[in-house]
């Protein structure tokens, strides 16, 4: 009975020290894998200035879906990708490129694609042109030397989906009152963020960048509808029908858009 | 141990040389493509791709995207099961002593912590690894990310030997110190979760380190002394509750530096099944 009892004991100290051991361990190792958790969770914020290859998908899913194995890197040709360095601010081991370093060639045969083994990468992806690496914004209105009046016109003439991705929009220059201002305007349904434009851009410090999709692209709310398009589709307007404005303006008084209020006799004639 | 210098190579015990042969070759197999055009094997231990044709995926990884909601495309998966197949077959743990870059930085840091007498170490449970492969699956789950790889220093050290360091020099100088002044054998015998993965595929695996001569023993210990996981050999040694001559022990990496050491012949590397020949009954 006496050596029953202190076998028990002696089970019940194997026991506790057991669970004493295994808390402390479950402790230190819950401990770090919290700090790795939310060190992780900070690198889903892909930074500015790294662009995914061709065909990445949604940020937040490729993290995890890209094994860090380099096949896309060796099978580009231009070798403009890296893998992030553990230093460096999105997830390490994983493909970037920095478009004013060296932008993507937009090769037609996609081989980064062909090669990552995972879906990190979308295989459905076959036309380059339907890449979307980012988006070209105009970060700089003050220093695009287009938006001062001169014929740059750098970033649209190298932009490989050309006239489509850029347009240049004209507008009076009001500085001369004679010129006129050939505005890059970014069209994202074209643009496959490849940065050409950023690349090519002369300004010291670039004044078109290719910036990630989350940075870049603004959405409308879903339950937004464009009136002129609603009226087009339905060959009519969908609301009632606009009526005439009418001005409060003195007797004898009319308005006429871009001249204001003038007198009725004058209306019509030329200034 | 008249037997053992016979079983040196460039005065060097024989499968220690095999092993780093072993080693600086898979490095340089991997590095014979960015250094000198010869892209026989691209890619890294993560995924590598051999000849164009043959994928090779690291599965703990692979599982752990699988975790985090991933479907990897056919050639990930494939290479999965091959690399599987292939520890399955040459022992889970050969991939600690006979591949991975990590050990020929632990096991120098072991060479200078005998060198330079240290005899200190910390106490720290060697099952902490598997504490640290369900935190890292479990993380990969619940965060829908590859967090580990944020860290890992296995992939940290080659992939930083073929697409370059960064940073990762800190992360290697901190396992290499905490393996000097921490903890003996810290890193790979406590710690590293991948290589708590590969012993669970060790449990299976068929290339096992036999005793056909346990009987011969002479309990001179030098096998525990040079073991990296001594708590291995135990069992098998001294038949531990009828336990057949080989070791079946899932932390053992097939590293042969028993078989170097043995003055009486007792270890060889053989397969797991047939236990009969060479035991005591």
């Amino acid at each position: 009975m006496r050596r029953a009892s202190g076998q028990g004991l002696n089970a019940d100290a194997g026991r506790r020290r057991f669970l004493a051991e295994s808390g402390r361990i479950a402790c230190g190792v819950g401990l770090f894998g919290a700090a790795l958790g939310l060190y992780a969770r900070r690198a889903q914020a892909l930074p500015a200035a790294a662009i995914r290859p061709p065909g990445a998908i949604a940020e937040a899913e490729f993290a995890a879906a890209c094994i860090r194995c380099g096949l896309c890197v060796r099978d580009c040709p231009y070798q403009i990708l890296h893998l992030a360095k553990p230093e460096e601010p999105l997830a390490t081991g994983t493909p970037y490129f920095v478009a004013s370093q060296a932008p993507c060639e937009m090769c037609e045969d996609l081989p980064c694609v062909k090669s990552c083994p995972t879906s990190a990468l979308d295989h459905q992806l076959k036309d380059v042109f339907k890449a979307k690496m980012g988006l070209a914004v105009l970060v700089d209105h003050e220093t695009c030397l287009n938006y001062l009046g001169m014929r740059c016109d750098i970033c649209y003439r190298v932009c490989p989906a050309l006239d489509k991705a850029i347009g240049l929009d004209r507008q009076q220059n009001a500085r001369t009152g004679l010129h006129t201002l050939f505005i890059p305007v970014v069209h994202s349904d074209a643009c496959t963020g490849c940065g050409k434009c950023e690349h090519a851009c002369p300004t010291a410090v670039a004044s078109i960048k290719v910036l990630p999709l989350g940075l870049a692209k603004g959405q409308l709310a879903s339950h937004y509808r464009l009136g002129w398009v609603e009226k087009e589709r339905a060959g009519a307007s969908l609301v009632a029908p606009d009526i005439e404005h009418r001005y409060q303006l003195p007797e004898g008084m009319g308005y006429e858009a871009g001249k204001g209020a003038t007198p009725k006799a004058m209306q019509g004639s030329k200034l | 141990m008249t037997s053992a210098t016979a079983r040196r190579w460039l005065g060097a015990p024989r499968w220690l040389l095999l092993r780093r042969a072993s080693q600086f070759g898979i490095l340089a197999l991997f590095l014979a493509g960015p250094v000198f055009g010869l892209w026989w094997v691209k890619g890294n231990l993560n995924f590598s791709l051999t000849l164009n044709t043959l994928p090779l995926t690291d599965p703990y990884l692979m599982l752990q995207s699988l975790l985090a909601g991933q479907a990897p495309q056919r050639l990930a998966l494939v290479g999965a099961a091959l690399a599987l197949l292939l520890y399955l077959l040459v022992g889970g743990r050969s991939f600690c002593a006979w591949v991975c870059p990590v050990n020929l930085l632990t096991d120098a840091a072991h060479v200078l912590r005998q060198r330079l007498g240290l005899k200190h170490s910390a106490r720290m449970p060697s099952q902490t690894r598997y504490w640290m492969l369900a935190m890292t699956l479990l993380l990969a789950a619940a965060s829908g990310d590859l967090a580990w790889e944020m860290v890992n220093p296995v992939s940290m050290a080659h992939r930083g030997a073929i697409f370059g360091f960064g940073l990762a020099w800190a992360v290697l100088a901190g396992v290499f110190l905490f393996d000097l002044l921490v903890v003996q054998r810290g890193w790979c015998g406590h710690l590293c979760p991948v290589g708590a993965f590969y012993s669970l595929i060790g449990k299976l695996a068929l290339t096992r380190v036999r005793l056909p001569a346990r009987l011969a023993c002479n309990d001179c210990m030098d096998c525990y002394a040079v073991c990296p996981e001594p708590q291995v050999i135990r069992p098998a040694l001294k038949a531990v509750g009828g336990v057949a001559p080989i070791i079946l022990a899932a932390n053992c990496s097939n590293c042969g530096r028993c078989i170097d050491v043995c003055g009486k012949n007792v270890f060889a590397f053989g397969i797991r099944l047939n236990p009969r020949p060479g035991s005591p009954s």
